[in-house]
């Protein structure tokens, strides 16, 4: 009997596992390794210096600011993404009678999360060119003249056009998963909520949010992890990863990027990626936590 | 089939509820629904417009481009397309990725379902360490692994070959596929669900060709693009540019158009649960 059941499970399990460990386990392992060396990849000789790559990240001015951006997108990300999201997905469910086109809607607005992260990034890289684009297009025709910029150079504007584009792909998306669980609360609370005489505003307030809480929360990490991960939309849509836009919007996975595979500091660039790693695991824990409140069974 | 029919009959129910809600609430739902309508017709041409404009720009002439983003293409320029299919290698580029997905798509659908099965099927030691070590996979950056991933692939002799990404991309999809198949048997994902998941998934796939496929004749088309538009800056064939955009998005339209349905209930499932 025993012999039977392992003579399935080991064949079945065996090539996940040969793939996993060799493709995805033994490579991170080798990222933490190699974060205490000092490897500059032209030989195959490591020189271990223990911490010594953390303690220059800890002074490296560079890397404080990154990290402030990914502060920035931390804050940006979820507050807006998830308000704008919210604020669609409620106009759905609160309204007296259903929204004429709503399937239509929710079709297009789910549209871009879907397109590869590359054609998103190089659209919007054209949308925000200074002459061609259409968005200093647009402001011509409507604006008073001179408002266009230059997006993607100003260090006042570059890292917020590029989270602009990120909340834009991925509004339909927490959209659909909002309205999902909206739909799943049983109507008679609003049917005893409108007896008791609640407003709209009131019945949203009282009933729709505390009772999806728990999928804003699950939203909220996703998006700080992707605020932590951020950096794809940024070398596309500035056109390189070093370009001057790159630079002015570098987060801590762009720095990463350029000092592993422009500058070859792969002992660096894995003490880099480790602190990501930490900061990502900390903070998914420290909002779970802080997020926890009575949960409503229904 | 069955999962459209559960989802209208939802619907209806939500449809009814709304209403019954609405006769009761009766004031300002007029001014409700119009503000709503307002909003939400300002976001479709939000999201709807630039990709149009996409599309009639890469039907556009250079100097059409150049001029402004307004104007209409004069004579429209379907050469834009063939210059992108053959100079600009889109077609080439298209091949690559065809062949690395049909590889890396069957291989994580056997592969993850052999082991979904294995480890819900039976009970046996380390089957608990066994899932956890998979579904940490999803909570990994992937570019912390890129650098030893990069120099593994090379040492394997796997560098700029098809076979060393299809590997790549299997490994990568397990801890997500493994996971659906394993905690949501109810939302029906099905191998079907599954496969268009992983399709968008690895079709969309950036990262992991820029480093691992850094010979131009085995680039994927979303690394070809990458460093078309990039090249862009001094070959200035935006017309071009633009009709390989329209192109490479044209599958991922087609699976969106034909699964849309299946696709949002399993992402919604999958993030209601997760």
């Amino acid at each position: 009997m025993n012999y039977q059941k392992y003579r399935l499970i080991i064949p079945f399990l065996l090539p996940a596992i040969l793939l996993y460990g060799v493709f995805v386990v033994w490579p991170y392992a080798q990222a933490i390794y190699i974060s205490l060396t000092s490897w500059r990849g032209v030989s195959g000789n490591k020189p271990f210096v223990g911490l010594d790559n953390y303690q220059r990240l800890w002074e490296d001015e560079r890397f404080h600011q990154a990290l402030t951006r990914n502060g920035q997108l931390l804050i940006v990300l979820p507050l807006v993404t998830i308000t704008i999201a919210l604020t669609f997905a409620a106009l759905f469910t609160q309204g007296s009678q259903q929204i004429r086109g709503a399937g239509f809607y929710r079709i297009v607005f789910f549209f871009p999360q879907i397109i590869p992260a590359v054609i998103v990034g190089i659209l919007w890289s054209y949308i925000y060119t200074p002459n061609i684009g259409l968005l200093n297009g647009i402001l011509r025709a409507i604006g008073p003249g001179d408002v266009s910029t230059s997006w993607l150079t100003d260090p006042k504007t570059v890292l917020g056009a590029i989270a602009a584009v990120a909340i834009w792909s991925s509004v339909g998306f927490y959209m659909v998963i909002f309205l999902a669980s909206m739909q799943s609360i049983p109507t008679s609370f609003y049917e005893a909520a409108i007896l008791d005489g609640a407003t709209r505003w009131t019945s949203f307030k009282d009933i729709t949010f505390p009772l999806i809480w728990e999928t804003i929360r699950t939203s909220v990490i996703y998006l700080a992890i992707a605020a932590l991960d951020f950096f794809i939309l940024i070398v596309v849509v500035s056109g390189g990863s070093t370009t001057m836009g790159a630079r002015r919007a570098e987060v801590a996975a762009l720095y990463l990027y350029n000092q592993a595979f422009e500058s070859s500091h792969w002992g660096y660039a894995s003490a880099i990626g480790v602190v990501l790693l930490i900061l990502t695991l900390f903070l998914s824990l420290g909002i779970m936590r802080a997020t926890r409140r009575e949960t409503y069974e229904f | 089939m069955h999962a459209d029919a559960v989802r209208t009959g939802e619907e209806a129910r939500q449809a009814a509820a709304t209403q019954l809600a609405g006769a009761r609430m009766g004031f300002g739902s007029l001014t409700f629904s119009a503000v709503s309508q307002l909003l939400l017709a300002f976001w479709t041409i939000v999201v709807i417009f630039p990709f149009a404009w996409m599309l009639v720009t890469a039907l556009k002439a250079d100097p059409e481009i150049l001029s402004s983003p307004w104007t209409l293409p004069a004579a429209l320029q379907w050469d834009n397309f063939s210059r992108a299919w053959t100079e600009a290698h889109i077609g080439r580029f298209f091949v690559n990725t065809a062949i690395v997905i049909a590889g890396s798509l069957m291989g994580t659908l056997l592969v993850s379902s052999m082991a979904a099965y294995a480890l819900a099927r039976f009970n046996f030691p380390g089957r608990q360490v066994l899932f956890y070590g998979f579904i940490a996979g999803l909570m990994f950056p992937v570019f912390l692994a890129l650098v030893p991933l990069y120099f593994l692939v090379n040492d394997l002799n796997l560098l700029a070959t098809y076979q060393g990404l299809i590997l790549v991309y299997i490994a990568y999809s397990l801890p997500f596929t493994i996971f659906f198949q394993i905690m949501l048997p109810l939302a029906k994902p099905g191998l079907i669900a599954m496969g268009i998941f992983n399709f968008l998934g690895q079709w969309n796939q950036f990262l992991l060709p820029l480093v691992l496929m850094p010979s131009e004749d085995k680039y994927l088309l979303s690394q070809g693009l990458y460093f078309l538009a990039v090249q862009q800056g001094y070959q200035n064939d935006y017309g071009a540019l633009f009709a390989a955009m329209v192109i490479t998005m044209v599958p991922t339209l087609i699976v969106y158009i034909l699964f849309q349905r299946r696709l949002e209930s399993g992402l919604t499932a999958g993030a209601l649960k997760g």
